[in-house]
């Protein structure tokens, strides 16, 4: 008992310890200098209630756990409906749905909804292209943000220098990428676990810095401004047209009404996003979909069976980068300006979370994930500075949960002739 | 008899300053089943991930066909032909049966980027037949039931014959299993010494293996090569190997 009073009596204090700096402080600028203040009794009693908890829990281990074992053990989801929804063929439903829903969305969602969405569809397309390298081959990749900032800064640096529109740009931005996929894949084709993890760290942040030193070139920490929005097959979407070019409204009659460019903008992302989804789900049915999975489970296997690991974790990296690429190019136009800060860590991070969280593999978790990622932090913007802890929250209480992710997807089932 | 596949001379390996195989020397001809044996730790397999690829030899030289692959990547090896399954099952454990077949077909599949983007006819047949040749070999290792289940729910003794018939999938020429049957039951033991026979018999492959069940060894086997400590001991025919006294001193022990 006295053991369990000790582990009880630490584990609260480590609540305190924990939560009274996050929680119990505040801190506010007084002039020129930032002053410490205690929280009010709310927030205080809220961690005093915490730890007093935290210390029941602990010294009445014992029962506690023989409680759960002892309480009908039903899972939150029943194994049927589990077995029905990872089944290849629900999923490719649900997503059919999904498209049909984020078709109208535009007409009846309100212009905010629209810019969210907008978002979440170039997030959706950073995660189904990272589950490549990632749930597919099985590469860890904290570096992915580096081949989006290599899109986006293709797509600014062609129209401020040589005033290349979007639609010329979306390709050379995804060319760029992949080259740049490909580059960084040749010095890693020999790591794996960890140490390729922190080199696609590494690789990520060299870019970012590349970009925030080579002032001349990128405009330094200020980034590149006034990049054009896409165009409608040549039609400005901006209240006035630039020289040489016709607006939208005008062409077709219409009143300006601002809220067509966003229209418009979410729309260009959502082919982009289609267009990514189908690449990649029949990528996964090919044979190098097939290859990727084969040396995420067992390299040397592979290179017994004379498959080429090289070529094979090229083409992962060099794919996975080329969708980045395309999603950078887009934010670029969408955001209308580039700066290295967004392009921080943070973003490998988030999107990795999106790949972790949908389910390594599944397109479908993917998706969810995304919009889990994304609406979430949007929806909860009073609690904003708490977000990191959320995060941290929602991750631990998925390992404990759902390992496998909030959707996995079951191996392909294929019908032989009888 | 046939001619010679395989002609291997004065083999080394060497780890640092340890000498793991010393000058061994095979000569495999053509639709033959060649057993390497020797105790634990005498340098088997070794020798078989020299010839496979997987360690570049310190010494010696390797012909297939007369010509020389030693020093070649793994793959580069396998797609000449050699094939090998592992001591320690090998297999995509995560995906099906049938996939892990489809997998061991790359290099015989259409994998054109824009061909399996739109699904062209030239795909979808190249596709086709790759079922269908997996499909032959699920029948022949007796798994078609299991198709669809993950390699690595199977149990070990499907598993040992799933990966005879991954190997089968890239059109070898020389098969070479390392200890095959390893953890079988004596009735598997007997379905694998047929199924070494018809690969033989009706695919004109030539097998290598490594094997401690001397019963399935001396049944099988056109030529032993027994090596000891890295060095080669003897070698012949089973009768000979039988009876060669330094054989049984070091590895079959006294009757």
């Amino acid at each position: 008992m006295s053991r369990n009073l000790k582990s009880a009596f630490f584990s609260a204090l480590l609540v305190w310890a924990v939560a009274f700096p996050v929680l119990g402080l505040k801190l506010s600028i007084v002039g020129i200098s930032l002053q410490v203040h205690g929280q009010g009794p709310l927030a205080l009693s809220v961690i005093v209630v915490c730890s007093v908890l935290m210390f029941l829990r602990v010294l009445f281990d014992k029962q506690w756990s023989a409680m759960m074992r002892s309480a009908p053990r039903g899972a939150l989801i029943s194994p049927k409906v589990s077995n029905f929804l990872t089944l290849p063929r629900t999923q490719r439903y649900i997503i059919l749905g999904l498209i049909a829903v984020a078709l109208v969305w535009p007409f009846f969602g309100s212009r905010g909804a629209v810019d969210i969405a907008t978002l979440i569809l170039i997030y959706v397309m950073l995660g189904l292209g990272l589950n490549i390298v990632v749930g597919l081959a099985g590469l860890l990749d904290l570096g992915y943000v580096g081949f989006y900032a290599v899109g986006a800064y293709s797509y600014a640096l062609l129209s401020h220098y040589f005033g290349l529109s979007f639609w010329v740009c979306l390709p050379i931005a995804g060319m760029m990428a992949a080259t740049f996929g490909f580059l960084l894949g040749f010095p890693v084709l020999r790591l794996r676990g960890d140490y390729l993890a922190i080199v696609t760290l590494g690789f990520g942040e060299i870019i970012r810095l590349f970009l925030r030193n080579l002032t001349d070139l990128t405009g330094g920490p200020n980034g590149i401004s006034n990049i054009p929005k896409p165009s409608f097959f040549g039609l400005s979407f901006e209240r006035r047209a630039a020289e040489g070019m016709q607006t939208f409204h005008e062409f077709f009659g219409v009143e300006y009404n601002s809220i067509n460019k966003v229209i418009f903008l979410y729309l260009v992302a959502l082919l982009l996003a289609l267009l990514a989804l189908f690449v990649i789900n029949r990528l996964l049915r090919m044979p190098i979909g097939r290859a990727w999975e084969a040396l995420r489970e067992d390299e040397i296997a592979c290179r017994a069976l004379g498959l080429n690991p090289t070529i094979i974790k090229l083409s992962a990296f060099t794919l996975g980068a080329c969708f980045a690429g395309f999603a950078g190019s887009f934010f670029a136009a969408r955001q209308g300006l580039v700066t290295p800060e967004s392009f921080t860590f943070i973003e490998s991070a988030i999107i990795l979370a999106i790949v972790v969280l949908g389910g390594m593999g599944s397109q479908l978790g993917v998706i969810l994930a995304a919009i889990v990622m994304i609406l979430l932090p949007e929806l909860m913007r009073d609690f904003s500075e708490y977000r990191m802890l959320m995060f941290g929250a929602l991750m631990v209480l998925m390992m404990i949960w759902r390992p496998q992710g909030l959707l996995p997807m079951q191996r392909p089932h294929m019908e032989l002739r009888r | 008899m046939s001619r010679e596949i395989l002609q291997v001379s004065g083999l080394s390996m060497r780890f640092g300053g340890l000498l793991a195989v010393n000058g061994v020397a095979l000569s495999v001809k053509e639709k033959q089943v060649v057993a390497l044996i020797g105790p634990n730790g005498a340098g088997k397999t070794t020798v078989f991930n020299c010839l496979t690829g997987f360690y570049k030899p310190s010494g010696g030289s390797i012909l297939l066909d007369g010509q020389p692959i030693q020093g070649l990547a793994g793959h580069e090896i396998a797609r000449k032909g050699v094939v090998r399954t592992f001591q320690n099952v090998r297999l995509f454990k995560e995906m099906t049966a049938l996939e892990n077949l489809l997998i061991a077909q790359h290099r015989h599949l259409n994998t054109n980027f824009f061909a399996g983007l739109f699904k062209t006819p030239g795909f979808r047949r190249s596709e086709h037949e790759a079922m269908e040749y997996a499909q032959y070999w699920l029948e022949k290792v007796d798994l078609v039931e299991f198709a669809n289940r993950n390699a690595g729910t199977l149990a070990y003794g499907q598993q040992r014959r799933l990966e005879i018939a991954r190997c089968m999938m890239t059109r070898p020429r020389i098969l070479m299993l390392d200890e095959p049957a390893a953890g079988l039951n004596p009735k598997e033991t007997e379905d694998l010494k047929a199924l070494i026979g018809t690969l033989r018999e009706e695919h004109g492959v030539t097998v290598l293996l490594i094997e401690h069940d001397m019963k399935l060894v001396m049944s099988i086997s056109d030529h032993i090569v027994v090596i000891n400590q890295g060095t080669p001991l003897a070698d012949g025919t089973p009768q000979q190997i039988r009876d060669n006294p330094e054989v049984i001193k070091a590895y079959l022990g006294e009757a």
